[in-house]
């Protein structure tokens, strides 16, 4: 109730709490799209997306084409993998992926021919309009579209016409606030026209009449581009539907989904619940890129746009890269040849992680692949001192946590407590440890912190189940034991001897009922267990 | 002497209430069974290896509710069940003798496999699959790295190997900053037992 | 290879800098008190940060510590604020003994800067009232008020002050100090004199007040200098306005209500608002980040509960200033606050 009021009184509705304004450097922003080479071979990891891995299709030695489908999704949450040209799959076996651990996946490799021919196989569809949307989800699906800003959650679970969560608002998020990416943005003023059609395509998927574009006020170019694009196909549109420009101020992280709806719908995700539950779609400039040439131009994902910069890169740049190049081609194509006293980062220096080598793949996460001189990163990551207390992290914080106290809880392994302060609400942005001024890693505590909790999670509930089989095991032995020595009693029962054979009978039976425990222990646990493997 | 009086008779007061208070509460708040015993069970890390020396994890858990065992006796648990127990019991933390390994499961070499369903009755989870004459198979999502299935097979086919580390299960150490690492050896000045 | 976590961008704030916007904004009222208090006022606030600083290097040597946390300032700002909180005449050795307090006790013991309970300054400033009371309530007449007593701008009458005590001017402590207003006003209560009366006879203007012609600690007269530093805290984003707003508010509030309904015994809200060192803790000490609280809620919450006590230290209290007992008792209640004080996080139906 206050705080609705005090958030009434001190901030203007259009806003997120938090926040932070770092310096912006978009040094590749004026940089046409170019086109990367050939690369000489692709490394395809199984899983690019959140959720479950893919099962490789083809052996080694397949011919594959360029945009054949090479992994197949296991499970729901999960999208395919294709081949980004035509060639030769010449192995498949683990290699290292980009991920802050620096561990591998199960990759296919391929081998281009040079020819890059295409699998024509996928129809164009045109006519979007009046196609049923759950086909068209379909082709998303097959198309393997995950979220491009960085997320990479498998598109068509979010491009559902649900009667339950209708969506009301589909929001374009060409809020790009990660300082130097600039690959929406190119995107944008290069491909608007292609984009205002993807977000008409996502519109009659999910039903919606309205669809907001947010765009950063600093960037007039894409403003101008997006506009004419929108006057451009503004007849071509059914007429009850209505696709806006918002332009917003610079603010870092108002790209974050849930920090945009904020801005422009003044809901909240609530916690543990998707967009589609306050009746939102977020979609990304790349991803609905990717959804046009998926059912306009019948083409599966197999490249996308990746901003190359950073203060160690003599050429910045953006660049149309097919999914698997190794990173060290993108970077020789922008002039940087060698990797020492060099830090490569994945993403945007904000939330990107630290590669710890230059042989790993593009993927579908890879929006900007910045190199940085060591001095950089030296100033970035500043010895830790002791935390004053200022506040400045929870002023910061676009989520209203309590980030100083939340990285003690996790420093001094008070982990239970850090959950009850709501740690995995956490989107890790980085304001707070950008604003702290005594250096400390905030985000890496809570990593720290959620890496240890979701251990101890994992650890007890395989603990409850080791000792749920346990017991039962327990009791099965028990029964089997209980149900041997009635069927034992049946039968002395039956032959009763005489009493004068008593006491020989007796040390004889004791015998048999010892041999008889055993097997019954032998035979009935084996046969439980393969009805279990049966069924 | 009339202040004395009203003191005493007002504590007898206070001393009767609380006490029918007490009587009540018992009443009504009692508990069945041994809560220790099942407290400390869900400390455990139920790997059921026996290495405690009792034939299981609920054993040794009741053995620890009653005193007759040393709350250090949990291997796989590690400090971290150990302090645990320590605290849930109320007595001194002891230093854990072995180290625990790293986490293993066991794999059945399948083609060396007689059949014998040795192995099968001795895993304490069911977590070994199979019937007699035919492979027998470990799931490794249930096997607990008890080792109690290697000593029975007759023809050593049984071999305990590292746990694969997933990258799912990847989790981020400890920022490698003085200040953490402050926060650590102080820990450990103030337990002993942990540092 | 370390593993670095995102973000690899750091902001320019650092514990340094802000310490540096403070002892900044402190210049003001620093000035005031050497335009009031002269030379005494000088050597006390040289030989409070230099003993600071001189301790801290010390202590953090003995106790087997990097020595760098020295080069964050934070020490020669606990001797500023110390310095400010004391009257203008101590005896030399009562200043160091503060100093060293302040360091040892209020900060290092706790493991040093970022770890103490208490505001060091005030913490110092709280054991050596009540180890001398009658040399810290001891109010020298400052100059610019009446007719000085002693010349404060004379270097060598000032020294000789500190070093060897009033007997070496051949003058008694008494002749030469003064009652505070809120020392005033209590004497003349404890007799039965009204408040309105009693100001009348201690000649009482707001004005003089405001801007620091009256009698106090050396830095706490001149709620003008103070409200300026304030302010260029708060512009600059060092300290944010909940706790000065929720605690010099709260304070005009709860004295107006008493103020209404007895006018006879409890002061007017502008006096309780001018009087003492309450706009110094209001701004300088309550704010510290170290032991004050962290979110927004809570910083309100401690700024109330500052005033609650403020107000009735001073009005029921054996001590006639309340303001640095409030904010040293608010202190042990902090982490609490901030326990119980957290903002509702995005998402979440409530904060707990």
């Amino acid at each position: 109730m206050i705080h609705t009021l005090l958030k009434a009184i001190g901030r203007s509705s259009d806003t997120f709490s938090g926040g932070v304004e770092p310096a912006m450097s978009k040094v590749s922003a004026d940089a046409p799209i170019s086109t990367s080479l050939i690369a000489p071979v692709y490394i395809l990891p199984i899983k690019q997306h959140i959720g479950e891995e893919c099962e490789p299709i083809v052996a080694v030695g397949d011919q594959v084409l360029r945009g054949q489908k090479i992994a197949k999704s296991q499970g729901y949450v999960s999208v395919p993998v294709h081949s980004p040209t035509s060639g030769r799959v010449i192995k498949i076996e683990e290699h290292a992926i980009p991920h802050p651990s620096g561990m591998g996946l199960p990759s296919i490799f391929i081998e281009p021919d040079g020819n890059d021919t295409r699998d024509g196989s996928l129809e164009p569809i045109t006519d979007y309009r009046d196609q049923d949307p759950a086909e068209l989800r379909e082709r998303v699906r097959f198309c393997g579209i995950a979220g491009l800003g960085g997320a990479v959650f498998p598109t068509f679970i979010k491009l559902l016409k649900d009667s339950r969560n209708p969506i009301e608002t589909v929001i374009l998020n060409g809020v790009e606030c990660e300082p130097y990416l600039t690959n929406d943005h190119r995107l944008m003023v290069e491909k608007a026209k292609e984009i205002v059609i993807g977000i008409d395509i996502i519109m009659h998927m999910v039903g919606a009449k309205k669809a907001i574009i947010a765009i950063e006020g600093s960037k007039p170019d894409v403003v101008e581009a997006i506009d004419q694009a929108l006057q451009a196909v503004s007849n071509e549109l059914p007429e009850e539907s209505r696709i806006e420009l918002h332009q917003l101020p610079v603010r870092y992280p108002q790209g974050s989904e849930k920090q945009l709806i904020q801005v422009l719908t003044a809901k909240e995700v609530p916690a543990g619940k998707l967009p589609m539950h306050i009746g939102v779609l977020c979609q990304n400039v790349g991803t609905t890129k990717a959804i046009y040439d998926a059912i306009v131009r019948g083409r599966p994902l197999t490249e996308r746009i990746v901003t190359v910069s950073g203060d160690a890169v003599p050429r910045p740049g953006n660049m149309r890269v097919r999914l698997g190049t190794p990173m060290r081609f993108i970077f020789a194509q922008h002039g940087l040849e060698s990797f020492d006293d060099v830090h490569l980062l994945h993403g945007g220096p904000m939330m990107g992680e630290r590669l710890k080598s230059a042989d790993v793949p593009v993927v579908k996460s890879t929006n900007g692949l910045l190199a940085m001189s060591s001095s950089a990163m030296k100033l970035a990551h500043k010895p830790e001192e002791p935390c004053i207390s200022c506040g400045h992290c929870g002023v910061a914080c676009p989520i209203d946590l309590v980030p100083n106290l939340l990285a003690d809880q996790c420093r001094n392994e008070q982990f239970e407590k850090a959950e009850s302060y709501n740690l995995f609400d956490c989107i890790e942005c980085g304001c707070c440890s950008y604003v702290c001024p005594s250096n400390i890693p905030l985000v890496h505590y809570f990593r720290y912190g959620k890496g240890q909790l979701a251990q101890i999670g994992r650890e007890k509930s395989f603990a409850d189940a080791s000792r749920q089989r346990s017991d039962i095991r327990e009791a099965r032995i028990e029964h089997d034991k209980a149900e041997k020595a009635a069927k034992r009693k049946a039968v002395r029962e039956k032959h009763k001897p005489k009493a004068s054979e008593e006491s020989s009978s007796d040390a004889k039976s004791s015998d048999a009922k010892s041999s008889d425990s055993k097997k019954a222990e032998e035979n009935k646990p084996e046969k439980t267990k393969s009805d279990e493997a049966s069924t | 002497m009339m202040q004395l009086l009203a003191a005493i008779l007002s504590f007898g007061a206070f001393a009767l209430l609380f006490g029918v208070v007490l009587a009540i509460a018992g009443r009504v708040f009692k508990i069945q069974g041994d809560p220790i015993a099942d407290n400390i069970e869900t400390l455990l890390p139920q790997t059921q290896c026996g290495q405690c020396g009792f034939p299981g994890c609920k054993p040794y858990a009741g053995a620890v509710a009653s005193g007759e065992a040393e709350v250090n006796q949990c291997v796989p648990g590690g400090e971290r069940t150990m302090l645990q127990i320590a605290d849930l019991m109320g007595v001194e933390p002891k230093t854990v003798e072995d180290e625990p390994t790293a986490p293993m499961i066991a794999f059945v070499r399948e083609d060396e496999c007689i059949g014998c369903t040795l192995c099968i009755k001795a895993c304490p989870v069911d977590a070994i699959v199979g019937a007699p004459k035919q492979y027998h198979t470990v799931i490794t999502d249930h096997c607990t790295g008890c080792v109690l299935c290697v000593e029975p097979c007759p023809v050593d086919c049984i071999d305990m190997l590292i746990k694969p580390e997933l990258l799912e299960h990847w989790a981020w150490p400890l920022p490698d900053t003085a200040r953490a690492h402050l926060a650590i050896e102080r820990k450990g000045q103030h337990d002993p037992y942990t540092a | 290879m370390i593993q670095l976590s995102s973000p690899h961008k750091h902001g320019s704030d650092t514990v340094r800098f802000t310490m540096l916007s403070v002892i900044f904004a402190l210049l003001p009222a620093t000035v005031v008190s050497v335009y009031l208090f002269g030379w005494l006022a000088f050597l006390i606030i040289t030989t409070s940060m230099f003993t600071c600083v001189i301790t801290e290097f010390i202590t953090l040597r003995i106790m087997g510590r990097p020595t760098s946390p020295v080069g964050d300032v934070s020490a020669a700002l606990t001797g500023l604020l110390l310095a400010l909180t004391l009257p203008a005449y101590l005896p030399w050795w009562m200043v160091i003994l503060a100093s060293v307090i302040a360091i040892v006790l209020g900060k290092q013991l706790y493991g040093g800067l970022g770890y103490n309970l208490f505001n060091p300054a005030l913490a110092a400033r709280i054991i050596l009232l009540i180890s001398f009371p009658l040399n810290m309530t001891a109010w020298i007449v400052p100059m610019h008020v009446g007719t000085p007593l002693i010349d404060l701008y004379d270097f060598n009458a000032c020294l000789n002050l500190l070093l060897f005590g009033p007997e070496s001017l051949n003058r008694a402590l008494d002749a030469i100090t003064m009652a505070s207003p809120l020392g005033h006003i209590k004497t003349e209560w404890s007799q039965g004199i009204a408040v309105a009366d009693a100001l009348r006879t201690y000649d009482y203007s707001y004005l003089d007040a405001f801007l620091g012609r009256e009698a106090g600690s050396i830095g706490e007269t001149s709620a003008l200098a103070l409200l300026l530093g304030g302010i260029y805290m708060l512009a600059r984003h060092t300290i944010s306005w909940h706790i000065p707003v929720s605690y010099l508010f709260s304070v005009l509030i709860l004295a107006a209500i008493f103020n209404m309904i007895d006018p006879a015994h409890y002061a007017p809200p502008l006096f309780h608002l001018l009087a003492g060192g309450l706009m110094l803790c209001a701004f300088f000490m309550a704010t510290d980040p170290v032991s004050s609280p962290v979110t927004p809620m809570g910083q309100i919450v401690f700024g109330v509960g500052c005033d609650v006590l403020t107000w009735s230290i001073r009005t029921y209290g054996g001590y006639p200033e309340g303001a640095m007992f409030a904010v040293i008792l608010m202190n042990c209640a902090v982490p609490l606050i901030d326990h119980y004080f957290r903002p509702r996080v995005y998402g979440q139906r409530s904060g707990r």
